[in-house]
């Protein structure tokens, strides 16, 4: 079966280019010189604890962990445009943007190792926990901002998918509801050309995924998810029409991830060649983003060696805490089964032979 | 106190749990304007108007994600599944996410929803409306499974249900709708989950059962009392998950036999449950082995063969027989 060469279109909204040159004085956001400082503080913290976390997985320190590099734009982005009441479903890779939103690092630490404290969101932080089945996400999304919408609250829900996931039954659902009951609710599609293995040529004959939008009647746009000021402005376009009782949006955000699916045994060279991986590389998010920081005179080899020294020392702190933290029982997991333990549940819990309290890491 | 049939137990159990708290919300496919395919929520989006009673699109897994994610938001949904067979479009939301969440989030969320779905045989259904598949619910943990046998039942559990913090199912078998009318109380009263009850007291035989299959066990008992002079014990375990075994075992140290009859298929399901639970507390207090009545492990049959495939109370009556005898 003959497949059609890649589209690599760079998105219908760019605000600078790969020299981080301003494509048009009239495209930037609203934005502060400090958020637009924060952004690249953020990609860059986000970027080194990545590259942390894949050597600590190599070295046995992490469990599961799915690398985010090539994608710190489309992650910090769009959650930089939200408010910290604003909710948001994540994916499994999107663990940045639930950390950025209020999800301890620690204990985004605690989830890799497999332990349950690690998905105990705190209160007052309005996110759930990475989400595993693909498109499940969607439809809990459309609930949650129904809940905005009923309550009269200016909050929305933003639910992040792949291009892999926008196949899915859920992802169609979720939409369509959210359209017909104008829902607060942004779709925010990280297109990186791979669902693990499969291209997106594979997961559908649509040319752009954002174009699904027009089957639920709702807007759907492609941004240059490469571009952290695009994804920001679309994004923050997106809250404010909601916010405003304008209904949901799809933001397709074109990027591509540098590294395997996840560190649990894929090999990106069975299914990309070099000069793709090359040609998105030349794309960097941070590169660019740091050119037009520093021509605007926002950004020096000084903050650039504090971002550095803060995300090394604050990556190590997280893993230690986490580490030291206490291990996990049967009694938690027994106990987090239902509202009151039933009678048999805590037979089975007693008669296990493992002390309830006690666990292992 | 008003004679009312199982379909109007519901919708006043539906409209008090409206009124008393405003947190609850009721949506499915055709549950609005028309009232639902049996008019278990008929009037009720005209009285409480459509913010809190709605029609959804015909999408059972964005039905189950809005529940989802409004329950994780402090609301209490009671979400139709407009027949029992359609729930394999949301299984994932129910088992895999809704019922999971308490656990996976270790606390911080969790989802008070009930799911509402009409199933069960006899009615002439086209294909999956009449299967009984909740043995697959309760075989999930964080679910509770709960399917009520009379209209006094059926509105005390269901209150209960939307009132509790777990998501429940709950299963209204469809030839109980309208068969029958009983005394209901007109004010709200709950009923506890997790709670068999002796609905028939004997001494020679437990005869355990729900839903509609109740009404099969309590007259076959009626048979076996009648023909054989026996005196047989009926339960109707109301909660299928979490199971209450205290009930049961308390009935077995008095009778010494059992027999557990579902409209479920035969294998791995609510039946075999309660026979291993029994054969781990109750073994010694037994003078034969506990049987089970069942279809046998087949899809839910084309209507012109479910009256030769439900089971009979004949064919629970000559089971007692042979139980009697081990």
């Amino acid at each position: 079966m003959s497949i059609e060469t890649p589209v690599r279109a760079q998105g219908d909204l760019r605000v600078i280019d790969e020299e981080g040159q301003l494509i048009d004085p009239n495209s930037l956001p609203e934005i502060t010189n400090e958020k637009l400082t924060q952004l690249m503080e953020r990609m860059l913290f986000t970027r080194l604890w990545d590259e942390r976390a894949i050597k600590w997985t190599r070295q046995g320190k992490l469990g599961f962990y799915a690398p985010v590099s090539g994608q710190e734009a489309a992650m910090i982005g769009s959650e930089a445009a939200l408010s910290p009441d604003d909710f948001i479903l994540p994916s499994y890779r999107d663990v940045p943007q639930a950390v950025w939103h209020g999800w301890p690092l620690y204990q985004a630490f605690l989830y890799s190792f497999g332990h349950q404290q690690g998905n105990q969101i705190p209160e007052g932080v309005h996110t759930l926990p990475p989400q595993i089945i693909i498109g499940a996400q969607v439809v809990q999304a459309a609930g949650v901002a129904m809940a905005f919408k009923l309550r009269k609250e200016k909050r929305v829900a933003l639910a992040y998918i792949g291009d892999g996931g926008t196949s899915q039954g859920d992802f169609y659902e979720g939409m369509n509801v959210a359209g017909v009951y104008r829902l607060p609710l942004i779709l925010m599609i990280q297109n990186n050309q791979f669902a693990i293995s499969v291209p997106v040529e594979k997961q559908t004959a649509v040319k752009e995924l954002a174009k699904k939008a027009e089957a639920a009647g709702i807007e759907g746009k492609r941004v240059d998810g490469m571009d952290v000021l695009a994804v920001y402005k679309a994004v923050q376009e997106a809250v404010q029409k909601a916010k405003a009782g304008g209904g949901p949006t799809m933001i397709e955000a074109l990027t591509f991830r540098y590294g395997p699916h996840t560190m649990s045994g894929d090999d990106p060279g069975r299914y990309r060649t070099k000069e793709l991986e090359h040609d998105w590389r030349a794309r960097d998010p941070l590169v660019r983003f740091r050119k037009f920081l520093q021509s605007k005179g926002l950004w020096t080899e000084e903050a650039e060696q504090r971002v550095e020294a803060k995300a090394k020392e604050e990556v190590q702190a997280s893993l230690d805490q986490a580490n030291k933290y206490p291990a996990m029982t049967l009694a938690s997991l027994a106990n987090h089964m239902y509202g009151k333990m039933p009678r048999e549940l805590a037979r089975q819990v007693a008669g296990s032979g493992l002390n309830a309290d006690s666990g292992v890491k | 106190m008003a004679q009312l049939t199982m379909i109007e137990a519901i919708r006043s159990a539906l409209s008090q749990a409206l009124e008393k708290d405003e947190r609850v919300l009721i949506f499915g496919e055709d549950v609005g304007v028309s009232g639902g395919v049996f008019r278990a929520t008929d009037g009720l989006m005209q009285r409480f108007g459509e913010e809190r009673v709605f029609d959804t699109p015909l999408a059972e897994s964005s039905i189950a994600g809005l529940a989802t994610g409004l329950s994780i938001q402090g609301f209490l949904p009671v979400a139709e599944i407009q027949f029992f067979g359609f729930v394999f479009e949301a299984m994932d939301e129910i088992i895999g996410q809704a019922a999971r969440m308490r656990f996976r989030t270790g606390g911080r969320f969790h989802c008070p929803i009930v799911y509402r779905a009409p199933f069960g045989g006899g009615v002439k259904t086209p294909e999956l409306h009449a299967d009984s598949l909740e043995g697959l619910f309760a075989q999930s943990p964080g679910i509770k499974v709960v399917v009520p046998s009379s209209p006094y039942e059926a509105k005390g559990l269901l209150l209960s249900a939307i009132f509790d913090e777990d998501p429940v199912l709950f299963l209204e078998h469809m030839k109980l709708y309208r068969s029958f009318r009983e005394e209901v109380p007109e004010e709200f009263y709950t009923l506890p989950l997790g709670e068999a009850k002796v609905v028939r007291e004997g001494k020679d035989l437990t005869l355990i059962s729900y839903g509609a299959m109740v009404r099969t066990a309590l007259k076959s008992a009626e048979m076996a009392e009648k023909e054989q002079g026996l005196s047989v014990e009926v339960i109707d375990l109301r909660t299928i998950s979490p199971l209450d075994m205290e009930t049961i075992v308390t009935s077995i140290r008095k009778t010494h036999r059992a027999m557990v009859l579902q409209e479920a298929q035969r294998s791995a399901g609510v039946a075999a449950e309660v026979i291993a639970r029994i054969n781990e507390e109750a073994l010694y207090d037994l003078e034969g082995p506990v049987l089970r009545v069942t279809p046998p492990d087949t899809v839910y049959p084309f209507t012109l063969f479910e009256k030769e495939w439900l089971p009979t109370e004949q064919l629970v009556l000559d089971q007692i027989s042979q139980a009697m005898q081990a």
